[in-house]
């Protein structure tokens, strides 16, 4: 057991649990509502709805999975950086837009907008438990983090001693969460990246010097990848162009569909904030270029080991003092606590709007929903606490790229939805499970990967299989709306009006 | 869709701009290349870090201007 590491990373742990409890009296508000628990009361500024986004999408698994693909896949790992640059001009567009329709109308998730813009239950329970379903394997890998850090320190026992340490941090976050709700994450959030800044700096100043330079480690990269069983590169071949792009566009819309992704705009203050966020953001990117580094960083270190999420902890042991790697071990698993808890906030919302107050108590009070949201938060990180444990972590793997596949069928429904009308309701709901299917035959036929190559003819073409999947989406949701219109097949009633999409310069609604 | 007034209108024009990181970094053929070196790092990586700071610049602009 690593002591000084471990001593350090259990004061910031300590740190962190004080912050997430303190957050319950932090810009008080009524939290037995569930736009109090669930958005924070819609208060956010830009500053905290940075750390809070950032928090959002830039998560420990990222941390902990680019550079541990990077390691044994070389420039293919690095679709991060295009992919987490496109995502804010999208972000800079469409999120101001659904902000504003959602603070008009009180909806707290994608589906309840998409409730109230097809009126269409059924199209809006899919887009509920798609949500839920991508989003509960990916709460399930920010535990990952947490095991392989500790892992990494050598807290280790036998039986339920091994586990207990990984079950004891996540019911510490499980109680914050539910005492705080969003705002646990926003604080505590603050501190991760702080963290996660000094930590990044630091290991940019001190590994490559020791390394002997940039130069010298991707020649070495280069090398070691060239002579592995599956050989890589540092560079990127004409082969590799059509799956590097389309993994970093699929991605980038993906990502902005992920129901934590809206809770966390949602949860601003304001859609000047959310684009303000656009602009700030790409500091975060800066920081995931050289984290993926860090992969080649390992190559060149001589780190050996079969388990790509040991690449990082196993290179900061190697080349930091101890004490130093504790801080950044607890950076990387207090970076997995604020998108966990972000993330099971979002799935509960979806669950008590969408389904619990849709199907079963349609009656509920605002009261209601919030004491339901709460408890549905245990639920879920207490399943992805008996997720990672019981099963195989293949499967948390292959259900997260299932996920990221899944969640982009919802982009017809939820972001075009923002723009028109024209789609017919139950076209879309045909589409979005055409899409399910096509996607996850194509990922699962090879042994669950991301690329599915096309041929036609001799010409092959290799691409994110959630592409495929969204293009024979909006195939049939495109042919279909044709269709039902022509029978005149009835559309409902659309509950926004036009007005609540405009922005504040030409119109009263927006902030 | 957006804007009643004229001014707002023809102020989103300049969301266009917004496009550019797109063709820029989706198009792996402008980059995906060893040379030049700078620092030594090969043209893709720091042509990549030299766009997550342009995309904010662009992503400024359009804001300053559209509000």
């Amino acid at each position: 057991m690593n002591w000084s590491a471990f001593i350090v990373f259990a004061v910031l742990f300590a740190l962190v649990t004080a912050v997430g409890f303190w957050a319950a009296r932090w810009r008080k508000g009524d939290l037995s509502l569930l736009e109090e628990w669930g958005l924070a009361g819609r208060r956010f500024g830009t500053f905290i709805s940075w750390f809070l986004i950032g928090g959002d999408l830039y998560t420990a698994y990222t941390f902990i999975a680019v550079p541990g693909l990077v390691y044994g896949a070389g420039v293919a790992g690095f679709f991060a950086v295009p992919y987490t640059i496109v995502v804010f001009p999208i972000m800079f567009v469409v999120m101001p837009r659904l902000w504003r329709v959602c603070h008009a109308n009180g909806y707290v998730t994608p589906a309840d907008f998409v409730r109230g813009r097809f009126d269409s239950r059924g199209l809006s329970l899919a887009v509920a438990i798609t949500g839920i379903l991508a989003t509960l394997p990916y709460i399930a890998l920010q535990l990952l983090g947490i095991q392989v850090v500790l892992e990494a320190m050598g807290v280790t026992g036998v039986g339920i001693l091994h586990d207990l340490p990984l079950i004891i941090a996540f019911g510490i976050l499980a109680a914050y969460t539910y005492t705080s709700g969003l705002r646990a994450p926003a604080a505590t959030a603050v501190v991760k990246d702080t963290l996660i800044y000094i930590t990044v700096i630091v290991a940019l100043i001190v590994i490559p010097a020791k390394l002997g330079g940039f130069g010298h480690i991707f020649s070495v990269a280069n090398a070691s990848l060239a002579a592995a069983p599956k050989p890589a590169s540092i560079m990127l071949g004409p082969k590799g162009y059509s799956a590097f792009a389309t993994l970093a566009l699929g991605s980038a819309f993906a990502l902005l569909l992920y129901p934590h992704a809206v809770t966390g705009m949602l949860a601003s203050n304001g859609q000047k904030t959310i684009r303000r966020n656009a602009v700030y953001l790409p500091l975060y990117s800066i920081l995931l270029l050289f984290i993926a580094m860090f992969g080649y960083f390992a190559l060149a270190a001589g780190i050996h080991t079969k388990v790509s999420s040991l690449v990082v902890p196993l290179l900061m042991l190697k080349e930091f003092p101890s004490w130093f790697a504790g801080f950044a071990f607890a950076a990387i698993a207090i970076g997995a606590l604020v998108p966990a808890s972000i993330m099971s906030i979002a799935a509960s919302n979806l669950w008590t709007r969408n389904i619990y107050k849709e199907y079963f108590k349609p009656t509920a009070s605002t009261a209601d929903e919030a004491r339901v949201a709460k408890l549905v938060s245990l639920i879920v990180k207490l399943g992805a606490v008996i997720f990672i444990l019981a099963l195989p972590l293949t499967y948390a793997i292959y259900l997260q790229l299932l996920g990221g596949i899944w969640i982009l069928q919802t982009l017809p429904a939820v972001m075009l939805g923002l723009y028109t009308r024209w789609f017919h309701r139950t076209a879309l709901l045909i589409g979005w499970l055409v899409g399910m299917v096509i996607g996850t035959v194509m990922a699962a036929s090879q042994g669950f990967v991301a690329i599915f190559a096309l041929h036609f003819g001799s010409f092959v073409l290799p691409v994110y299989a959630a592409v495929w999947a969204t293009l024979a989406n909006l195939l049939v949701s495109v042919v279909l709306t044709g269709v039902f219109n022509a029978a005149k097949v009835a559309s409902g009633v659309d509950a926004t009006s036009a007005a609540q999409y405009q922005d504040a310069a030409s119109g009263p609604i927006g902030a | 869709m957006d804007g009643k007034s004229a001014p707002t209108r023809s102020k989103h024009g300049w969301y266009w701009l917004l496009i550019i990181p797109f063709i820029a970094t989706l198009w792996p053929p402008f980059y995906a290349h060893e040379h030049p070196i700078v620092a030594g790092l090969p043209f893709l990586y720091w042509y990549l870090l030299v766009w997550v700071v342009l995309v904010g610049v662009i992503s400024a602009i359009v804001f300053a201007i559209t509000g």
